[in-house]
């Protein structure tokens, strides 16, 4: 019973977070850009209203993914001509975005609501889905979990290994030196921009097409900025933007269990709830204290309009 | 002529003014499409316009946040025409309370809440009479003798579940544990989601929700069908839709007697009427149809208890009724008092774990 507990607990943990990492690592490209996209929670209702109505209407998991993607990439595009085309102010663009679509995709879903949806099954890797305790957790898990974690590998690798990560990296910090040398950096952040929603639209897509199978509005339920903060107080690394969403999940799910098994805890109730979010913060601030460290890794030029003077 | 015509552009002026269909707002804390809760209170208003066609128009507004929002919202109901306007969550109780103050001709209505004035009245539903007969069968049926509750916030109304539930289990298997998880929510998907697995990883195979969304029994549908034998109660509505294999009965709140009979009593001039707390008796609160898994001697089992509490020989919190700690709160022979159910902080005994605080 106990290890089955632990497995039960990591599986939930994985679930939980995976959402917050892809779009974490979608909004991490585009930071790392050099433009702040606060409009996460909106290109992931889109996203999320988008991938139901698919799947509802063909269940077609797969094409269900695709419509989270391209409703994310289009609403990105609206920030992107506005903030980059236009030069409005990117925060306040970010956030009208949010609000914009988060109420958009709740005028779409309403014939939505109240529709059942069976879950997606969850594809078992061969071999690798018998270890013992890891094994049934990590292992037996839905495609776009197996997805998060290659989207965690090929965006590291792409930043830091690759030229066209590095040019990306190089307009983030000196987009004036960049745009001397000749790259076109409003192009680069328009592409940051459109990875950044499409993968909104994916965690989107997999909060409600995988997760809990319905649409209400708001089903995000905040995860749009948990994401965006994930992404800042890992300090703009891959690696630790996977650690804080597992943490993040990994705490909402230990504190349910924990009373769901009876054990007597003397805590406010309000305090277990805020327990992941404080963990989170705390953990990672602790981890990530070395000014010099995040002065290497924050783009320099983040939220600042690029205006080319040629 | 002159007097006369001013005498029938008087009549008919009034004959249209009383003929002019009086204005209902309704105040949602959730989106009508949850399927529960407000779900509920939306099928009662629909059948009050129906029973009343032509002399009522209602204005809904839905997924109202309590607080400073809720407040604007039933103001902007009431400086826009309503005459009547019904708040249905408890978090209402406040900004109804400060609005009724200001607007002295219009009634208000809140459901769930203790404040009252001379304009503003109280409506509730002995949820927890369903909850007993729900416990019942999930003492007959469970094979693990444990059950899941997932909870929203501790207050009275929930706990009066919790505990009812409770009751109704014990009554027929005394060895019974109900484990608690609460979600600090009404609504949140992803958190009752992993609250339900976390309970089913318990042991728990009878599962009930204080939330209001359908995930929970959506949840406890999906790992029925993966082969685990759990099943689910549903809470304001009939979730058997997203459940149906698994949904064994459900407590349901049928709003429309009580919408009818307000809104018609206030049309007729009779006022705002007492506070009201009705149940089974009335016809407020019902048990979904049974699922077909449910054997004929349950279902005659509980019919009878059902009769007895409609009649008033049993009820949910008849003594002896223990709390967790061991001390009697209602001795055997007496019933809990509306004002003890109504400030209910306790569990009883077969709940495991403690209330957090606040």
């Amino acid at each position: 019973m106990g290890l089955d507990l632990l497995t039960y607990i990591l599986f939930a943990t994985v679930m939980a977070g995976t959402p917050l990492i892809i779009a974490g690592l979608g909004e991490l490209v585009t930071e790392k850009a050099g433009v702040l996209n606060l409009g996460c929670e909106g290109m992931m209702s889109m996203g999320a209203v988008a991938a139901f109505a698919v799947a509802y209407g063909t269940h077609n998991y797969f094409l269900a993914i695709l419509a989270g993607l391209v409703a994310g990439l289009v609403m990105s595009l609206l920030f992107a001509v506005a903030a980059l085309t236009l030069m409005a102010n990117q925060v306040a663009c970010g956030l009208a975005l949010s609000i914009f679509g988060v109420g958009l995709a709740a005028f779409i879903g309403k014939p939505l609501e109240s529709m059942s949806l069976t879950a997606g099954t969850p594809v078992a890797i061969p071999l690798l889905c018998r270890i013992p305790v890891l094994g049934p957790a990590l292992f037996q898990q839905q495609s776009l979990v197996y997805f998060s974690w290659v989207l965690l590998a090929a965006v590291a690798w792409f930043l830091y290994r690759s030229k066209p990560g590095l040019v990306l990296r190089a307009v983030g910090e000196a987009p004036v030196s960049a745009h001397a040398i000749g790259y076109r950096v409003v192009r680069i952040r328009y592409l940051a921009v459109l990875f950044g929603g499409a993968m909104a639209g994916v965690a989107g897509a997999f909060m409600v097409v995988f997760y809990t199978p319905l649409w209400v509005e708001g089903m995000i339920a905040g995860r749009g900025w948990i994401s965006i903060a994930l992404v800042v107080f890992s300090t703009w690394r891959p690696l630790r933007v996977l650690l804080g969403a597992y943490l993040f999940g990994g705490c909402m799910v230990a504190q349910m269990f924990v009373q769901a098994s009876g054990i007597h805890l003397n805590v406010p109730a309000q305090f277990l709830s805020a327990l992941p979010y404080l963990a989170t913060v705390l953990v990672l601030v602790l981890i990530s204290h070395n000014r010099s460290n995040i002065r290497l890794n924050s783009p320099a030029s983040l939220g600042q309009p690029f205006l080319p003077d040629v | 002529m002159a007097m006369r015509n001013i005498a029938l552009m008087i009549v008919s002026g009034s004959l249209l003014l009383a003929q002019a269909p009086v204005k209902v707002g309704f105040v949602y804390v959730s989106p009508i499409g949850d399927a529960g809760y407000t779900y509920q209170h939306d099928l009662g208003r629909k059948a009050m316009e129906a029973a009343l066609k032509g002399k009522v128009t209602t204005q809904v507004v839905e997924n109202v946040e309590e607080g400073a929002d809720a407040e604007r919202v039933i103001r902007s109901l009431a400086t826009d025409g309503c005459k009547m306007i019904f708040t249905t969550s408890f978090g209402y109780m406040n900004p109804t309370a400060k609005v009724a103050a200001t607007f002295p001709n219009v009634d208000f209505f809140h459901a769930t809440g203790y404040k009252s004035s001379k304009n503003m009245a109280t409506y509730n539903g002995r949820f927890y009479e369903g909850r007993y007969l729900n416990g019942i069968i999930a003492g007959k049926m469970t094979k693990t003798h444990i059950a899941g509750f997932v909870g929203a916030f501790p207050i009275p109304e929930v706990m009066m579940a919790i505990d009812a539930f409770t009751q109704g289990m014990r009554s027929v298997d005394p060895k019974a544990e109900v484990h608690v998880v609460w979600v600090n929510s009404w609504f949140d998907p992803g958190k009752e989601r992993e609250a339900t697995n976390s309970l089913i990883s318990q042991g728990a195979d009878m599962i009930t929700q204080h939330t209001d969304s359908t995930v929970v029994v959506s949840t406890v549908e999906e790992q029925h069908k993966a082969g685990k034998g759990v099943y689910c109660f549903s809470y304001n509505s009939d979730m058997s839709k997203y459940a149906p294999t698994s949904q064994l009965s459900g407590d349901i709140t049928d709003w429309s007697g009580y919408y009818t009979r307000t809104v018609q009593n206030v049309l007729a001039g009779k006022g705002i009427g007492p506070n009201v707390w009705d149940g089974l008796k009335e016809g407020m609160i019902k048990i979904a149809p049974f699922n077909a898994a449910v054997p004929k001697p349950v279902r005659t089992y509980v019919d009878k208890v059902m009769a007895e509490m409609k009649a008033g020989k049993v009820n949910a919190f008849q003594g002896p009724v223990v709390a967790q700690d061991g001390t009697v709160k209602v001795p055997a022979g007496k019933v809990m008092s509306d004002n003890d159910l109504g400030s209910l902080n306790y569990y009883v005994q077969g709940v495991v774990g403690n209330v957090p605080k606040g």
